[in-house]
């Protein structure tokens, strides 16, 4: 075609223009929310807590994702640093991803149970106490700021919307005792959402004070809660590389 | 003399360019000191002073949002309202409409920059905006493209220039890459907080798609858009080639939609993906060079202006930059290549050396021959626009070199084993080894800053010695 006509024709250039950019993404984005093996078939991963949610919520809300990637790569140094390669399946129920694109300080995807509680209130409220290298800034508000808890059920239900088993239903509860067992179930349930994390926060203690729910008790409760889901023994790693 | 006044006034409308310009200088200057102070946190982490606020996750992206949306945003309303009008020889489509997209965008910026500084944000790299920002950013970009549109139709000649192509194609593609990335689904309508509808791989796949065309469209087809007014115009030359700009126009917004993916190599994303995003990205350099050598030829029979008009220097770096960092790209984009740089300090070079090298350049160059012509009188002191090339030059030069060599070591360091076999280096040495590097960024950084300083120094004087009314000079408001 002679470009003649485009470049006189400002509805043929637009719609032209729409095709080109189009293209792209339609063949290479939109297949994966189709082709079923983008997520692999594994056991284990559920949904967050009401109060790891909230955590994940105040890591999003310091941007810890700008320096702390969640994804690591197939590679032997990584697995020695950091463990079994990230699984799409494991951040299935997060809204954003939070994979990150820059380790200024190390990746953080399998960083549960590494350390220990106190460990984790201590490095965040001030880090260069812990490791003298980090240039992380210290966090000690997380420790003085009391935990909105007020707000975990809209949480819940607006992630219920995008795809996130939360139950708000009876029939919809025993969807999940059933792919989850009864203990996780009941923590899902948004009617109890607010209970449930009062509870989770005093029992598990995580900030070191069992009478307050501080952010800090939901900040370590969902670091504490990542990369820990699947069991890798259960799995030869041969099932893995077939999804990719 | 009157004449000219009511013919200018009539033909066109300059208030708007003249606002845009302004505000593209005060954003520049914010986002670059925001830019120099994260910078410096990274450097002496003290300065985060345990204050909420302005700690590096939440000033981040602030410097994101002020450079990208504010200064490049602004630099690029007021250049396409100048550009269309003056290739179209006609006035914009709606004057109404026009000062809407002012007043929205600079809302929208200063919203964004206070939702980044209380922690509201979506979690998104450069898509931090929540929800009712979106909105309002869909509503102002529907508005821009009606203004753009509504203005190329009323054109008094039958051809759209070429410069106008890349600016359809941004707006175009920015909107798409807006809405597609920022769905989400917000806890309540009385709160700022949403979740984004995607999750996992496939959010992560939209996520970049959006990260990789904010980059091809809003940072390189519309900046492409203005170099091929203003380039043509400062050395007194044609386009070198109207072939070429066909080619590699519609190869460049065609390709760069696939290569998007190549920011999530070795993740767990279908590897399928990643080859055909790499695959993408290494023809994407074809395109890339198409415009480079299009705007760099254009200089030919002109190259003596290089001695004598700094403008048309900071032009010709920034086309170099250009095709620095378009070369540099697709490397990175190989997978072998990635395994390394990613997670490093090596992207953050490679995106300032297109940001400050490119982006940055070719804007202060064509600010430097817009404003005398928008405020009808010469540059107050060429002699500093030496000076801020100058600054700008050496500045860019030790942010990018400081960030290649911290980011590479850091790859090899990560990676390192001993003779036993175990990793070599704790992750802790490797964030000690960095430091150097991160003191040398922030002053090339500060250097870049200072050179923008100066910009806004020259131009404000520019501005009170000039006038908006042309005063008997048609030499001056012709071109």
């Amino acid at each position: 075609m002679n470009h003649d006509k485009i470049e006189q024709n400002v509805g043929l250039m637009l719609v032209l223009v729409l095709l080109a950019i189009s293209v792209g993404g339609l063949v290479e984005v939109v297949p994966l929310f189709f082709i079923k093996d983008t997520v692999e078939k594994v056991d284990g991963v559920r949904p967050y807590t009401p109060l790891e949610l909230r955590g994940r919520d105040i890591y999003i809300r310091e941007g810890c994702f700008l320096c702390h990637s969640q994804m690591i790569r197939p590679f032997r140094d990584e697995a020695l640093r950091y463990g079994h390669y990230s699984l799409a399946a494991e951040s299935k129920y997060d809204h954003p991803f939070q994979w990150g694109s820059k380790r200024t300080g190390p990746d953080l995807a399998r960083v549960g149970g590494k350390y220990s509680n106190d460990w984790q209130v201590q490095h965040l409220n001030a880090p260069r106490s812990m490791v003298k290298e980090s240039v992380m800034p210290n966090y000690p508000w997380l420790l003085k700021t009391p935990l909105d808890t007020s707000d975990v059920g809209l949480r819940m239900a607006a992630l219920r919307v995008t795809g996130v088993p939360y139950s708000s239903t009876q029939a919809e509860y025993e969807q999940n005792v059933k792919e989850f067992g009864e203990a996780t179930a009941k923590k899902l349930h948004i009617p109890d959402a607010e209970k449930n994390l009062i509870d989770e926060a005093k029992t598990g203690n995580f900030d070191g004070n069992p009478n307050n729910v501080t952010e800090m008790d939901a900040v370590v409760a969902y670091l504490q809660v990542l990369g820990t889901m699947v069991d890798f023994k259960k799995y030869d790693d041969d099932y893995f590389v077939q999804f990719r | 003399m009157a004449m000219s006044n009511v013919v200018t006034s009539e033909q066109y409308n300059y208030d708007i360019v003249r606002k845009f310009t302004i505000m593209t200088l005060i954003w520049g200057a914010v986002g670059m000191l925001v830019g120099v102070y994260i910078a410096s946190e990274l450097a002496w982490p003290v300065l985060n002073f345990d204050i909420s606020y302005i700690t590096f996750g939440r000033l981040r992206p602030v410097h994101t949002g002020a450079v990208i949306f504010g200064f490049g945003g602004s630099a690029l309303f007021a250049t396409s309202y100048y550009i269309v009008q003056r290739t179209c020889s006609t006035r914009l489509f709606s004057d109404g409409l026009a000062n809407f997209t002012f007043w929205g965008w600079q809302a929208i910026i200063v919203l964004a920059a206070l939702g980044d500084v209380t922690g509201n944000g979506q979690g998104r790299e450069y898509a931090e905006m929540e929800w009712p920002i979106d909105l309002l950013i869909t509503v102002v970009w529907v508005v821009y493209l009606v203004v753009f549109l509504g203005t190329l139709m009323r054109r008094k000649q039958p051809h759209i220039y070429v410069a106008n192509w890349f600016y359809l194609a941004f707006i175009l593609a920015v909107a798409l890459l807006h809405v597609f990335n920022n769905l989400a689904v917000p806890i309540s309508l009385t709160s700022m907080k949403s979740y984004s509808l995607f999750s996992g791989a496939q959010d992560a796949m939209t996520e970049w798609w959006y990260g990789h065309n904010a980059v091809g469209f809003f940072l390189t087809a519309a900046f492409l858009g203005m170099m091929y007014y203003f380039v043509p115009k400062q050395a007194g030359r044609p386009v070198y080639s109207y072939r070429l700009s066909i080619v590699h126009f519609w190869a460049l917004i065609f390709l760069y939609m696939w290569a998007g993916t190549h920011h999530l190599h070795w993740t767990a994303i279908p590897d399928w993906t990643s080859t055909l995003a790499a695959t993408f990205s290494i023809m994407l350099l074809l395109p890339s060079w198409g415009g480079m050598i299009n705007g760099i030829m254009t200089l030919s029979g002109a190259w003596d202006k290089l001695r004598t008009d700094p403008v048309i220097r900071f032009m010709i770096v920034s086309l170099s930059f250009y095709g620095m960092s378009t070369f540099e790209g697709p490397m990175m984009s190989l997978k072998d290549v990635n395994a390394l740089s990613h997670y490093t300090d090596w992207t953050i070079g490679h995106v300032h050396s297109g940001a400050l090298g490119w982006v940055a350049m070719i804007t202060f160059g064509s600010l430097y021959h817009l404003v005398p012509r928008l405020w009808n009188t010469q540059m107050f002191s060429v002699k500093l626009i030496n000076v801020h090339f100058w600054l700008s030059t050496i500045g860019i030069l030790l942010y990018v070199t400081s960030m290649w060599i911290s980011g590479v070591m850091q790859g090899l360091m990560w990676r390192a084993f001993d003779d036993f076999g175990n990793l070599q280096y704790s992750f802790a040495e490797s964030v000690a080894a960095m430091h150097p590097f991160y003191v040398m960024r922030t002053l090339g950084g500060a250097l870049f800053f200072i050179g923008m300083v100066l910009m806004c120094y020259n131009v404000f004087k520019t501005i009170s010695q000039g006038s908006t009314q042309p005063q008997g000079n048609l030499a001056a408001a012709g071109a």
